[in-house]
Parts: C-alpha cells; structure tokens; sequence
C-alpha cells in the first residue's frame, strides 16, 4: 500500500513530486507509489549542481536491480542541491520517499508552471486510473 | 565454497616453464627497470587442487547434458558430441589466422560452403560469417542499412522497432545513430499494421522485426508489412533469433527480408558455453551485398583466397575472420543433419512448442490462443492474482525440480512473461514431465504459497541477495 | 542423422493433443506463397561416421607449418592439459548465460576469479567477463569514452595493430566520430609531440598499444598525462596477454582503461576465432562499461554466492540508451584464460621471461644474416622488426621448409619496405631458430 500522498506539494503523471519552498526554489523526489513499482533501488545517478534542465527534461536518473528510469523535472530550473545521502544509501527513496528520499532541490526559472501540474487528489486519481 | 585464491599457497603450481634451452637475458637490462611490474599476484595451486576446484565449480552448474532448459529465445537444443570432436582436429584449431591463404584453403572451403548453405536455406544473396555473437551481427546488419542510405544520400534517422523486441535492437539502433521508435503490436501480438502504416516514412531506415516474434507467433502480415516499409524506401531488417520455427517452411529473403542476423549457438546447435562463443552470421538482398565486411572471400579456379578489395564495405567488425572454430561445429551440423534433418528439426520443435501450450494452457493465462511456433508465452497473472506466487518464485521453484526455468519477464508487454522453447531435442516424455511439474507448482502456488516464494530449496545457495550485489557493488575480490 | 527423438507414435499422440491431422498445419501462418517444400540446396544429411570422414577431408586440405615465427596479434603459446579438460566438461560448455544465479555458481564463481586476476594483471580495478575479442573491445572503449563526455574527436596511434584501427573506425563511422591516427618515433614508440599537438579539448579518447604491433614497449605515464591534462581518457590495448607477466600494467600508469587480446591466456589459434576480448577499467568507471560482470553477494542464510550485477548498465534493460549491445560474449574463452592463469599462477613471469629470452636470441641469429638491420631502438617484448634485403624471399624460403616467416609490414605500412615483424614464444626450440637461420643463410 502506497503511503498516502502530502497535500503540501505537487504532482506530475511521471511520479515526480515538488514542494515549493516559497522562496523560488524547490524540491523535488519521486513518489511513494513509484518507488514501490521501481523495487529496491541500487543507485542514483545526481546530476551536477548548475545543471539546467527544462520542464519535463530528465534531471536524474534511479536505478533497482532490473530497471532503469529516468527521473524527469516537473518544471525549467537551475539545479542547486542535490541530496549526497543517496550515494550511499540509495535505499532511502524506498524507505521515505517523501522525506529523506529527496533527490534535488531547484531554482525554479518561472514558478507559474507550478500550475500545470497535479494535486495530490488529482494525482492519486490519476494512479488509479493507471492501475486499470 | 573456497575462491581459488583462498586455497593458494606460496611455493605450490601447476604449470612448470622448460627451463630455457637458449642464453638467459638479464631483463632489467634488456627492457629496463621503469617497464617491468613488481608485482605478480596470482593463485599458487597443485595441479590437484585446481582441478578439484574448477571440476567442483561444475557440478555446481546446470548445462543442457544435464536437463531441460526450456528458455525461450534461445534454442537450447542438444549439442552434439561428433561436431565438438571435429573441431579439435589440429588442422582447424593449429593454424594462426595470417597463414597464407594457400595454406588455409580446407578452412576457407569450409567458411565459403557455411557462406553458400546459408545462403540457400534463407534465400539470402550473401552471408558473412565475422560477427560474434547475435548482437553483434545485428549491430553489423544495422551498419550495412547505414550505409545503404549514406551512399543513396538519404537522410533517414528513424528506425522502427516493435514493442516485443529484445533489447539488442534497440541498443544496436542507437549505436549506429539511428533514434529508435516504438512500433505497437496488435491484440493478436502481431505488427499493428495501421501503426506501421503512420510510422514508415521517408526519414525511416526501415524496421527492425524478429519474426517469428518474441511472443512466438508468425508475422501473418509480412507480405504487408515488406511493402510497406519498401514502399518508402526502407530496408527490412530481420532477427533471426527465431530462426528454429521456419527452416525449410520459409525462407526470410523470400518473405522480404533485406537482412538478417543467425544465431549459430541457437539453430545450429553450437553449445552457449556459459554466456559464448556464438556467433552471428548475417545474411543480405542484393541491395546490401556491397557493404559486407571485409575480408571476403573469393573463390577462382585455384582455390579460395581473402580479399579486402570491397571499396564499399563498411570495413571490420573484428580482428581475423569471425569465430571459426564455432562455424566449423555449425558447419559439421548442417552437413550431418542435411536438408531433411534441419526441416525436420523445425517440424518437431514448433509440435513440442504446441504440445506444452495444449498441456498448460489450463493451468496458466495465454495471452494468444493460436497455433505458436517454436516457443510459447503463458503470463503468470492469475497465480499472482490467486497467491502472490510471481513468475520468479514458480522459476525458481522449478530449479527444485531439476529444470532450468523458461525465459522469464520478457518480452515486455505480457505481465509476469514465462516464455517456453522445448526445442525438437526433446523427447514426449521429457516434456509431459515438465507439464506435470509446472502444474504441481501451479497446485502448490494455491496450496502452500510461501513454498514457492521460497525456492529454489536444493541448490548449493538459496536465493541470491541481487539488491546488494548492485548497491555495494564486488566484482574483483580483495585480500582481507 | 538428426538428434529428435520422437518415434511416429509420438508424433501421432502428440498431434492428436494439438489437434491437428498433419505438422503442417502448424506452419498455416505461412501465407501459401512463401512456403518451401523442405530446406533447399544442402547436401544429403550424413551418418556420424560419414560427417567425421567429411570433416577430416576438410581439414587436411590445410598445411599446418612446423613451427611459426607470426604472432601479429595471435601467439603459439603453451596450453596445459588441464586447460582443455575443464573446459570440456558438459556442465561449462553446454551451460546457457547465468542469469539463474542458482544454479550457475560454477561459471559464475569461476568468471568471477577470472575478472579478479585480469584486473590484477592490467593494474585496474575491476574487468568485465568479456567481449568478442581485443579489436572490438579496443573500439568498445572508445565508444564509451565518447558517449561518457559527449566529445567526438578519437585519436588512435598508427602503431596499434591495423585491424584494431580498422574496427576503432568503423565503429567511429556508425556512431559518427572522426578519428585521428599520430605516427610512432624513430625508436618505435609513439611520437609525444604530434599527440600532445592533436590533444585539443574535442578528443573524447586516446588509443594505444603496448606492446604495440611492432613489439615496442610504450612509455604509458606520459601519454596519460597528455591525456588528461586535456580531459580525454587513456585506453591502452595489448595483443599478447603474457606481456602482462613481467610488464608494468598500463592501469597502474594511468590508462583509464586496458583493452586486449587474451587468447594467449589458454586458448588455440583456431585460425583467427574465438579468441577473447578483455576489458578492464579504474573503478570509477564501474557503472558504464559495457559487458557483463560477476558480482559477489549473500544469499538469505548469509552463504556467499555470485550473480550477474549491475544488469542496468545491458542492452536488455537499458536498450537505446545502452552504451553497448553486447549480449552473448566469450565465456568459455575466459573460462579457460581463468584456468591458464591459475594454472601457470607465478610462473606466469617464468613464462614472460622465457620468451623474452627467445626473442633476444632469435634476434641476434637474424641480425647475423647479410644486410639485416635492427629497425626500432625501443625495448620489446616477444615481437620485433628487422629490415631484411628482400622479405618476400625470405618468406618464400621460409615456407618451402614448412615455417611460417614474419609478417610482412609493408603491406600495413608502406614506408617499412621490406621490414618483417616477428615474434618468438616459448614454443620456438633452440634448434628451430638455428634452422631459421640455416635456411635463411
């Protein structure tokens, strides 16, 4: 059973999740419900601090023993932080996705796509939906 | 069990070196101080000891000589022992390969008659025989379309590759620059052909199409979908991975194909010696007989000699002339089965392959209830549904019972995937066996779940802790 | 001859289970116009008698030499006994890919020593179970170098051995790199300054040999050096893996990786195949090198066992994004340089300085003959170039005494007119290199 999804953040249909910080950054990781798909992770793959990506653009990379995907950016930034804890301990995203598991912390280039993307409610309809 | 390195002991070998019979040197002087290494660090066992260590080493293994190995898309068939006992013959493992050609000309006889019988049995031009290995060949066949379309000035980066496909394809396509695209698969697990249609431009090489495919179903639509691709210009590029489900019933250039890749360590019955050698012949239309690599070879009235004087070649894939002693064994099979045992093969492995599906198909989902070819894939969904029993654990399960499990989790777009290829070196008995033993596990998934989950029970290791061997990664041991 | 067990009742029952009436309705998804009666244009099947007859006609239409004095990328070496046993056992050969790690800790625990003593041997970190063999691999490398940086610009030196280059540029063409080859020295190593004057900040990757094809040693530390200091990395391939015996390893002077030819390591010449594509890399490269590698790890009672690892890096998860395709490669091949290396264990550099040995004194014999001149002035190891007044000839005599001669450089490289490389193992006898020379008196 997924962990329910925080109310505090948003969501994109690649199992991305961003919290904004309010200050023009934000943070973002996968969700609880794409950890569990993707099983034991092994590694990620952080990108370089300055890294530029735009929205939809593949900012990371996760990886289990028989997968690979790519972790896609919810939205055009500056990478700024990246969480080094999951170098050695990768495990964390199974264990706390929504926590501990976060993967890179962005400036965001223009907080009005926030928008676009889905609530938490909208999200978890969304993975229903998937599942059929 | 103990690494080989674990059982060294200083002072202890097996190998002895002649003592010289010429001047000794003083290497220091001879190469000088700064190029020689000062460490050496290998096992130092007795002859006795090494071979008990690697004879241990095998019987912790499972190899066709012990049991059934019914993976799908790999042609586990029998090896046979006359084509293993030919290919030690001195003059095919003793020459070095720059002898000149004069000296060569029983192999070059054999490599140029393996080119031609090819050639014959899937109505291809031509064949070349360098590749090593499957993938290889296809990365080679890939390269010929490249250059196809350089040479006609065409700028076609696309190739289409069906949602079925191994892995390699896709892989060999964007190692030649190509971008690959996703081609759907019909609800009869067939080309969409709708699909193909919207998908085959004038920026498309051409389509990449294992046939039969990897569910085990013949491409009932290939005359279609041939023109379709040719009909813009395209090259169709065929896997022959599968190659066991059609020898003597059709023949791949007749059905359109342009080019080919075999697996001689899958039809022809070349052993798979742990992960290789193989090799990967690859087959071509008139169209592409121009980009094969070199060296090739020429046959006159004095024999048969190589040539490199194809100015258009895509040059060489490989050091030499291809895996030769592995082309010598699949030479020797060919020879031995002749036309009617290879027809024969085909006949019996696609009756083996329908025989299973019949047996099981009351136990296990079929995705595609029609006649398969060689293999057939069940999906493992209802016992999931049933009992939380996933297609590892009925595989591993299996392993308890002395079989190595069929191809699991592939191809891709059948949930929980057990794909089967008995082969025709199978006997009814074997196969009733197998169909038994997959129904007690089905019987055992609903009756005693955790059992299964913890197979397999009676090999020398249980189930392997695979999360850890990638987050803390150990493949170069260390002495503590 | 074929290998089906199935009697007619067998087939009967079985097609009566599928329901059908004959084997050919099976095939029915062959539209009509395609289908052939039976496999077309091959010989007559044989018995198991008539097929070794046929094969051993085959074979003796080859001339095996009495000895040869060609290496040129494949070496006569010494195999032992227990080599050949081992690896004929039909729980190795007949074994498929190792993915179900059960019950496949042979191969698996044995591939998993094999990388451990090849990484020893090229002073790196960790080595792959294989490629086909030491050209592709040499190209493999620059592949992945190329796709690591997203640089395009190769250099290769001119004295790696002419089929490698010729593979590195094929493989350049299809992924659409350029290359550019730096001539070697009067001494026969590589000329630093036209490397250092090509390095630019475009060069993904910088390939080397050593030994390289004319048997100099390389200086590697420099090259890596030049190298770096403009972010391309370092390959260094060799073509004789008995090199590695008493040589310095190029991943301990700072090769990024060390590609090769390891058919020395316990497998025949079997005129040109399969031999054994080694690849090794520094640690750090460890989740992009193509091919599949052993892991050690526990099972749940804490028992060591070995695995294939790091899968995510294969065609079959990664597909286009792979850095290679390679699937099936030369297991059994490296299986059986694992058990040469255990065997010879130590004695490895016994064997290295044997032939170095060999190759002083086959020198010094040749150099006695009329107008033969030392060519390069570099240290060698088992393979060396000497210009003689007509190479042709020399062959030609040569081969009517039933030796294979040198290679002829000239066709390779024009300027070496009449320049012979050649190669002395521990398989050339004192008494077959004073024959050489009495021939060639």
């Amino acid at each position: 059973m997924s962990k329910q999804n925080p109310t505090d953040r948003q969501y994109s249909r690649d199992h991305e999740w961003i919290k904004d910080n309010g200050d023009g950054t934000a943070i973002i990781g996968i969700t609880d419900y794409a950890q569990e798909m993707l099983t034991d992770i092994v590694f990620v793959e952080l990108p370089e601090i300055g890294k530029i990506v735009a929205k939809s653009e593949p900012v990371a990379v996760v990886e289990s023993v028989k997968s690979v995907s790519d972790v896609f950016s919810p939205v055009g930034g500056e990478v700024i932080d990246v969480n080094k804890k999951l170098e050695e301990t990768p495990e964390l995203i199974n264990q706390d996705a929504f926590g501990e598991g976060w993967i890179v912390k962005m400036r965001l280039r223009d907080a009005g796509e926030l928008k676009t993307l889905l609530s938490a409610a909208d999200y978890e309809q969304f993975v229903k939906e998937e599942k059929h | 069990m103990e690494l080989i390195f674990e059982i060294s002991k200083a002072g202890r070998g097996a190998a002895e070196i002649s003592t010289s019979d010429v001047p000794v040197v003083n290497i220091d002087d001879a190469i000088g101080k700064k190029y020689l290494r000062r460490e050496l660090d290998l096992p130092e066992v007795a002859e006795v000891d090494l071979v008990r260590h690697y004879t241990t080493l095998s019987r912790r293994n499972f190899g066709v000589d012990l049991g059934f190995y019914p993976l799908g898309s790999c042609t586990m068939k029998y090896n046979p022992k006359v084509n293993e006992n030919v290919a030690t013959f001195p003059g095919f493992t003793g020459l070095h390969p720059y002898v000149n050609d004069e000296s060569a000309q029983g192999n070059l006889q054999l490599l140029y008659e393996m080119q031609k019988y090819l050639g014959n049995i899937f109505g291809m031009a031509e064949f070349t025989l360098q590749p090593a290995a499957g993938a290889h060949g296809e990365l080679t066949g890939i390269m010929m379309i490249k250059k196809y379309f350089e040479k006609k000035n065409e700028k076609r980066p696309a190739i289409l590759i069906p949602d079925t496909a191994h892995g390699t394809n896709p892989a060999s396509g964007a190692l030649c620059g190509f971008e690959t695209v996703t081609l759907r698969s019909n609800s009869e697990g067939g080309v969409d052909i709708d699909h193909l249609k919207s998908l085959m431009t004038e920026d498309v090489a051409g389509l990449m199409l294992t046939n039969p495919n990897t569910l085990g179903l013949f491409e009932r639509n290939i005359e279609q979908v041939a023109q379709i691709v040719h009909g813009k210009g395209g090259l169709l590029y065929g896997d022959g991975a599968n190659a066991n489900a059609f020898l003597g019933k059709a023949r791949s250039g007749d059905l359109g194909f342009d080019v080919i890749q075999l697996n001689l360590h899958k039809t022809f019955s070349t052993p798979h010696g742990g992960g290789g050698p193989g090799s990967g012949p690859v087959g071509v239309s008139a169209k592409l007989v121009d980009y094969l690599p070199i060296p090739r070879i020429i046959k006159t009235g004095n024999g048969y000699n190589w040539s490199d004087k194809f100015p258009e070649t895509i040059g060489r894939i490989r050091s030499f002339y291809g895996n030769f002693n592995v082309v010598v064994k699949a030479y020797a099979y060919i020879r031995s089965l002749g036309a009617e045992g290879l027809t024969h093969a085909t006949e019996m492995a696609v009756l083996n392959a329908n025989y299973i599906k019949e047996k099981l198909k009351p136990y296990f989902d079929l995705p595609y209830d029609r006649f398969c070819m060689h293999e057939c894939v069940f999906s493992g969904k209802r016992q999931v549904a049933e009992s939380g029993v996933h297609t590892t654990d009925i595989a591993k399960r299996l392993i308890d019972y002395g079989y190595h499990p069929p191809t699991i989790y592939f191809p891709l777009i059948i949930p929980e995937a057990i794909m089967i290829e008995p082969t025709e070196t199978e006997s009814k008995e074997t196969l009733d066996t197998f169909c038994d033993t997959m129904i007690a596990i089905a019987n055992e998934a609903k009756e005693n779940p955790q059992r299964v989950k913890d197979a397999p029970l009676t090999t020398p290791v249980s189930r392997l802790d695979e999360v850890l061997a990638a987050r803390k990664p150990d493949v170069c041991w260390k002495k503590p | 001859m074929d290998y089906c067990p199935h009697t007619p009742d067998d087939i009967k029952q079985m097609q009566s289970a599928v329901g059908i009436a004959s084997i050919d309705e099976l095939f029915a998804d062959i539209p009509e116009k395609f289908r052939v009666p039976s496999v077309l244009n091959i010989p007559a099947a044989l018995s198991e008698q008539e097929t070794i007859k046929v094969m051993s006609g085959i074979a003796s239409k080859n001339k095996l030499p009495q000895f040869t004095l060609t290496g040129a990328g494949a070496y006569h070496h010494f195999i032992p006994a227990v080599v050949g046993h081992i690896v004929g056992r039909a729980e190795f050969y007949t074994a498929y890919t190792p993915y179900q790690a059960e019950i496949s800790q042979g191969i698996l625990q044995a591939i998993y020593e094999y990388q451990t003593m090849i990484a020893h041997l090229t002073g790196t970190e960790i080595a792959n179970a294989s490629m086909y063999d030491g050209a592709s691999a040499m190209a493999e490398a620059a592949v992945l170098c190329a796709k690591m940086s997203t640089r395009t610009k190769i250099i290769v030196a001119h004295s790696v051995h002419p089929e490698y280059r010729q593979v590195v540029n094929t493989y350049s063409w299809a992924n659409g790199y350029t290359v550019v080859e730096i001539p070697y020295a009067s001494s026969g190593q590589i000329d630093l300054n036209a490397l250092q004057n090509e390095l630019d900040d475009k060069v993904a990757a910088v390939l080397v040999q050593s030994p390289n094809f004319f048997g100099v040693i390389e200086d590697i530390t420099p090259l890596a050096d030049a190298a770096h200091k403009k972010g391309a990395l370092l390959v260094a391939g060799f073509t004789d893996g008995t090199s590695l015996g008493i040589l310095q390893p190029a991943g301990a002077s700072g090769a990024d990786f060390v590609v090769g030819e390891g058919q020395s390591f316990g497998n025949p010449l079997n005129y040109g195949g399969p031999y054994l594509g080694i690849f090794a890399a520094q640690e750090k490269f460890l989740r992009r090198i193509p091919g599949r590698l052993v892991g050690a790890t526990v099972d749940k009672n804490g028992k060591r066992g070995f695995v294939l690892t790091l899968q995510t890096r294969e065609q079959h998860i990664r597909r286009e994004k792979a850095t290679s395709n390679i699937c099936s490669n030369e297991a059994l091949c490296a299986l059986a340089a694992g058990v040469y290396l255990a065997a010879l264990g130590k004695n490895l550099r016994t064997l290295s300085e044997l032939n170095v040995y060999k190759t002083h004194y086959l020198k010094n014999k040749l150099l006695q003959l009329k107008g033969w001149k030392e060519v390069f002035s570099a240290p060698v190891y088992n393979e060396f170039v000497l210009r003689c007044p007509d190479a042709r000839q020399v062959n030609e005599k040569l081969q009517s005494a039933g030796v294979i001669g040198g290679y002829e450089l000239q066709k390779n490289y024009p300027e070496l007119e009449n320049a012979l490389l050649f190669c002395a193992t521990e398989m050339l006898s004192k008494e077959d290199m004073d024959r050489v020379a009495t021939i060639l008196k």
